[in-house]
């Protein structure tokens, strides 16, 4: 609790024990003159004052600002016309009432502020630089490129860099929400925003702090809220017309039917009075904004960033999803998927590869030496020779090896067995005999069909892939996936069209996301509905294009995403109802006096801590 | 020039809303946000009568909420 929250709880527990007093006191009977005008006045006007002074005075000085229909007057209002009316007990009541309820809500926001500010505590205060053999410790925003600075175990890295020296273990669950930590050590890139583990690392920084992921991330999230949803900009307008519409529903409440019907002014304008203590849109213009908050929070502990509660909202009505191929279905590096060996020997095969590959630098040579995994010997490779388009030739302890495509083998007349898998194939042939073919492909992402299937159960109807590929490749990988369709040998242009031929096609009220790496489909990314990106951990120019950023380039996050903004928007809807409800009847119930004052502070106040808690339960959406 | 102000003591929602309405009317300012949720201010205006305008935000804040304070 802060000062202002615990003088205000005093203030609130001394003016309950003197309202307990007064009113054993008036219902026993103890004291009949506190019915009474002025004793009975006065004893309730001092505890009244004492509550409710800082509300009277805010009042007033509005009024002279210009600012008149605030909270504070009406509740001024209210509780003045419920003295005059000679309810001294009630207009006490509503004010403790109201303060209690003002405290709770004042409390419950700054409760949750807290906690999503702690959720997204990325930002590092400090970097250590190394002076004259001594560890100084500096603002980050004053560290320029090239800089070398210290992290010591258990600190947030602050800038981003490579590390020149130092092992460790890096935890990036804040930025990632991955809780197995990776490795890092000299020529790895660390990125800011993650916690250091155990060692220490040098660290050569390769931005400035502005330029830096963490505060990419900060701006993004700090800016998240000025994106508003639908729903956030209906109810800013709502309120606009709620509070001068009660109030002049209070107004000719207070006045017509006296003049119409007769009766009793006092009667009247009491239910004025209740009319007035509803006015205030509160609970529908703090829990709104704190639900999508903590829905975005919710996303950003799963390492998914959306960059707005209207982005939020557009996700929950998804129900295509593009993909790009590359980068985000497939992962893009290539690798040695099968080996064919006829004689059982793929180790042999394997080998054979590496050795005839040692001096290539042919981009299918890294792939073969990285699973072939133990050195090759150079010194037993004589007279390599690259026969450009075919492959290689070379002699290993005197014996040739032929490493290469189709056409190397039919040149060679060697008779081969033909591979028909997807991808390129490799063959190899040792001392004018064939024993075998490699085959290196694009490897299906972890996950990306666990990903789909997921996307599928939350309701996404449409997944299509696009890609620049072969149609054969194109269509395997689809089929694997189980995607719903594919669009092949596209340019990156193509790609531009075939999204807006599928959101001609979407139905109104339906999203089309597109997802990929960020590489060459900013302008996809900017023309879907939602543009998903990778962040690979720091891709700027990913960041910049997409409305939502998978941070660890996990696609299984979609579907967890989907799911928490359909929990977000169902608590936010339920939080409307249940304030619009609540106020309508009361209002109504108050109308016909039926309703007293106690009900109208709680449908007021109450009702707001009631929608606090139940945004809140956003931020725990899964 | 866009400058970030952390605000202190901004209690209700209503009033974060209007105090960026008044500020966005302002003459030099180009875009103003009032977060209630991050108790933050984000002011974009003019460069070379930067100050002069927050003088006005102030007073414009002062007006709507007098105890929420601009930390500067």
């Amino acid at each position: 609790m802060t000062e202002k929250q615990k003088k205000m709880l005093a203030r609130i527990l001394v003016t309950a024990v003197c309202f307990a007093g007064l009113l054993i006191g008036d219902k026993s009977g103890a004291f009949p003159w506190l019915g009474h005008f002025p004793a009975g006045f006065i004893a309730y006007l001092l505890p009244y004052l004492l509550i409710g002074y800082d509300i009277i005075w805010k009042a007033a000085r509005n009024i002279r600002h210009g600012q008149i229909f605030d909270e504070n007057f009406l509740m001024m209002i209210a509780t003045f016309g419920a003295f005059g009316v000679g309810e001294y007990l009630e207009a006490l009541a509503v004010m403790l009432f109201y303060q209690v309820g003002e405290l709770f809500q004042n409390y419950a926001v700054s409760r949750s502020r807290q906690s999503i500010a702690d959720m997204m505590d990325i930002c590092p205060e400090f970097a250590n630089i190394e002076q004259d053999g001594q560890l100084v410790q500096v603002d980050p925003d004053d560290v320029e490129p090239g800089d070398i600075i210290v992290i010591r175990a258990g600190e947030r890295i602050p800038l981003d860099g490579v590390v020149v020296e130092g092992t460790s273990m890096i935890d990036t669950a804040a930025l990632t929400g991955e809780s197995v930590p990776r490795r890092a050590s000299a020529g790895d890139e660390v990125i800011s925003g993650c916690v250091n583990g155990n060692g220490i690392l040098k660290v050569q920084v390769t931005k400035a702090f502005e330029d830096s992921t963490v505060a990419k991330i900060l701006e993004l999230v700090e800016n998240a809220g000025n994106r508003k949803a639908k729903v956030e900009n209906f109810i800013t307008r709502f309120a606009r017309y709620y509070t001068p519409v009660v109030t002049v529903g209070a107004v000719i409440l207070a006045v017509v039917p006296p003049l119409v019907i007769g009766g009793g002014w006092g009667e009247w304008i009491r239910r004025a009075c209740i009319f007035l203590v509803i006015s205030c849109p509160c609970a529908l213009v703090i829990s709104v904004p704190l639900g999508f908050f903590g829905g975005i929070g919710a996303a950003s502990r799963i390492g998914v960033l959306v960059k707005g509660s209207n982005f939020l909202e557009a996700v929950a009505e998804m129900t295509t999803i593009v993909f790009d191929k590359t980068g985000t279905l497939t992962k893009g590096e290539f690798k040695v998927t099968q080996i064919m060996a006829p004689e059982g020997d793929e180790e042999l095969v394997l080998r054979l590869a590496a050795y005839g590959e040692s001096y290539s630098d042919h981009p299918i040579a890294a792939p073969i030496k990285a699973a072939y995994g133990k050195p090759v010997e150079v010194g037993l490779v004589e007279e390599g020779e690259e026969i450009p388009g075919h492959g290689i030739r070379a002699k290993i302890e005197g014996r040739t090896v032929l490493v290469g495509n189709r056409k190397l083998m039919e040149q060679m007349q060697i008779p081969y067995v033909e591979c028909r898998s997807m991808g390129t194939v490799v063959y190899v042939a040792y001392d004018g005999a064939f024993v075998g073919a490699v085959v290196i492909s694009d490897t299906i992402k972890d996950g990306a069909r666990d990903a789909i299937r997921d996307m599928k159960q939350v309701g996404v109807k449409r997944c299509v892939m696009l890609t620049g590929d072969r149609k054969e490749v194109a269509q395997a990988t689809a089929g694997e996936l189980g995607l719903d369709g594919v669009h092949a040998e596209l340019l990156p242009a193509d790609k531009v069209s075939r999204v807006e031929e599928l959101l001609r096609q979407q139905p109104a009220g339906e999203r089309l996301a597109f997802v990929g790496d960020g590489i060459n489909d900013a302008p996809v990314l900017t023309r879907a509905d939602i543009g998903i990106a990778m962040g690979s951990m720091g891709s700027d120019a990913a960041i910049e294009a997409a409305d939502v950023v998978l941070m660890d380039d996990d696609v299984r996050k979609i579907a967890s995403v989907v799911r928490i903004s359909r929990k977000t928007l169902m608590i936010v809807k339920q939080n409307i109802v249940f304030a619009l409800g609540v106020k309508a009847a009361v209002l109504l119930l108050g109308a016909f006096g039926v309703a007293n004052m106690w009900e109208a502070v709680f449908a007021d106040v109450g009702v707001s801590v009631i929608a606090i808690l139940n945004a809140m339960r956003a931020l725990k959406a899964r | 020039m866009k400058k970030k102000f952390k605000l202190q003591d901004l209690d209700c929602a209503n009033c974060a809303a209007k105090m960026e309405d008044a500020i966005k009317k302002i003459p030099g300012v180009h875009d103003a946000s009032v977060s209630f949720m991050m108790q933050k201010m984000i002011i974009d205006a003019e460069d070379d009568r930067f100050e002069q305008i927050l003088e006005q935000v102030k007073a414009c804040c002062a007006k709507v909420e007098p105890d929420c304070k601009i930390l500067m």
